[in-house]
């Protein structure tokens, strides 16, 4: 329903679209949307613009990057320099990066654009997109729902057209539990396998960066420039790419998908749950060998997911003291140093990034660490391994995305029921693994939903092979 | 194992946050039905299992020690809230 790059890209080429009218389209659309969707904080039109017509001269020379015709926004949550720095939250306002984020050097020396910075769960907590100091984003598909979280308006961005890609950010899902909610495609690959330099922590054994888009193909553009080692960053991991562009238009391969019971429990939507079933009887005519596997383990998912992501969480969101950067606040009645940081974060964090930084904290607190933290570590091998196991057997693991549709903005005030949205998605990154989610299907109450693929690490090509025959399937 | 108002001060006071009285409340009800949830995790036996620390097993990796300026003095003092050209001021702490 939207356009791929790719054929923006060809249309460049046979010179029907110019890159100025390309931007100028997409800003025109943020111009009449942007105030009711709050999908962008900040819109970076001038400096698109002159980029555009700079890029344009380089495509006819024949001399432009490989992403030239990607326009894209950027999460809240990436050093861009010279433009603000804030995570959805107050204690950032006013901060501007000094220097920019290694995806974002990749990307504009290829000749993206970028064209603003999108809203965000603050630091990238919640599943909703409504836990921001800028106020919600709303879903373009239908302004009464969430775009979900915590990449949800990176998401909104690609449906509402203000642009053809983005880069999110993936802890427990949040690049595809959005992607699910708005017929959008999110890629989370292998931990370590996008440089993080520039993305601000939030659970480090967790966090992947998350190239977003209309189409499979979009994402293994964006996955090939964002792929490979880093030195300023260790955990970038030294395995060579892959040829993700080629891995696409690969011909027909029949793979062996395994679908995990577990995914398909009582928490599941009846419709989605249908449709699923249906697509398991497409794959099976297209000649995939479809296999039941057990990942009996994935129950434990969410409390082990919760543990560990609050206790990296408290741990790294003690820097923000008021100190080197930030927005300082001194209380009125004190002078002292410790009342300085107490002030300055309990002003400058919201309610969940409080409730998760707290949660965290008593995880790892004397006394418990080991009754939590510890335990948890231990079921999270076993949960790597039930993947392990599964991916002897089978190349990809096929399950809904998500357990529901978007949901209404407001409706889920308890947290736990907000965690629960994670459930199918956050088991790739407790094992480390990669995984996609691509639309499916709309359900009766208007809302799409996607399905997700799962692959082991490093098997990005595999994966997005298999999604983008899937993708051709579901959409004729 | 649950929450009490105590520890929800004492863990407040350990992440340098301030919550008052009917704050505390809420994230003790917070805290302990997601607390609750997490003790599904008693259930399984994992004396033998080891902690799975680094998803990736990949080796670490060490840079050769050559002093860089990844970022200039005057960067790295942007974005302070308070500042003289050298260093990062904060309130008096010694008395």
């Amino acid at each position: 329903m939207y356009t791929s790059i790719l054929k923006i890209q060809n249309a460049l080429i046979k010179k029907t679209l110019s890159l100025p009218e390309l931007v100028k389209g997409y800003l025109g659309k943020i111009e009449s949307h942007n105030g009711d969707l709050n999908i962008l904080i900040e819109v970076q039109a001038d400096e698109a613009i002159s980029r555009a017509e700079e890029i344009q001269l380089k495509i006819n020379q024949g001399k432009a990057g490989a992403l030239a015709g990607c326009i894209l926004s950027l999460k809240d949550v990436y050093a861009q320099k010279n433009h603000p720095l804030t995570c959805g939250s107050s204690i950032l306002k006013g901060l501007t990066s000094v220097y920019d984020a290694e995806i974002v050097d990749r990307l504009t020396s290829q000749d993206a654009i970028i064209i603003g910075r999108a809203n965000m769960d603050e630091f990238a907590m919640g599943s909703s997109n409504e836990h921001s100091v800028y106020g919600p984003t709303r879903n373009p598909l239908n302004p009464d729902y969430v775009p979900g979280g915590s990449s949800g308006a990176s998401a909104a961005s690609i449906a509402a057209q203000f642009c053809n890609a983005s880069i999110g950010s993936d802890t427990g899902g949040s690049v595809r539990q959005p992607a699910s909610y708005t017929e959008t495609v999110g890629l989370k690959p292998t931990y370590g396998r996008i440089s993080r330099h520039g993305l601000v922590a939030y659970a480090s054994s967790f966090d992947s960066v998350g190239p977003m888009g209309s189409s499979v193909s979009d994402v293994a553009q964006l996955l090939q420039v964002l792929a490979g080692e880093d030195e300023k960053d260790n955990s970038s991991s030294s395995n060579p790419p892959g040829d993700y562009v080629t891995a696409v238009t690969q011909e027909h391969r029949s793979f062996t998908i395994g679908i995990p019971s577990e995914y398909f429990s009582d928490g599941l939507d009846p419709e989605i749950h249908r449709k699923v079933d249906e697509i398991i009887q497409i794959a099976e005519k297209e000649g995939h060998l479809l296999k039941k596997v057990s990942l009996p383990y994935t129950q434990y998912g969410l409390a082990t997911y919760y543990i560990l992501a609050t206790a990296e969480a408290s741990s790294n969101l003690a820097r923000y003291d008021g100190i080197r950067f930030g927005n300082r606040k001194m209380p009125t009645d004190s002078t002292s140093l410790r009342d300085l940081y107490i002030e300055t974060r309990t002003q400058g964090f919201g309610d969940e990034v409080k409730r998760r930084i707290l949660l965290g904290t008593y995880v790892l607190s004397k006394g418990y660490y080991d009754s939590y933290y510890g335990k948890a570590q231990k079921v999270r091998r076993l949960i790597r391994e039930d993947f392990l196991r599964a991916f002897e057997s089978v190349d990809i693991l096929l399950s809904p995305a998500t357990p529901t549709t978007a949901f209404k903005l407001g409706e889920k005030a308890d947290p736990l029921s907000m965690y629960l949205n994670d459930v199918y998605t956050l088991p790739a990154n407790l094992a480390g693994i990669c995984a996609i989610s691509i639309p499916a299907g709309k359900h009766s109450n208007g809302m799409p939903f996607g399905i997700q693929f799962q692959a082991g690490s490093f098997q990005e090509e595999k994966l997005l092979h298999c999604a983008a025959q899937f993708e051709r399937y579901l959409n004729h | 194992m649950s929450v009490s108002i105590d520890d929800v001060h004492y863990i407040a006071e350990l992440a340098r946050l301030r919550v008052n009285e009917s704050e505390a409340e809420a994230i003790q009800k917070d805290l302990n039905q997601i607390l609750g949830y997490m003790q599904k995790l008693e259930e399984l036996d994992t004396t033998n299992v080891e902690p799975l620390e680094h998803v990736l097993e990949m080796e670490f990796r060490t840079r050769k020690d050559e002093p860089k300026e990844p970022l200039s003095h005057e960067d790295a003092m942007k974005n302070a809230p308070d500042a003289d050209s050298d260093y990062f001021r904060v309130p008096k702490v010694i008395e």
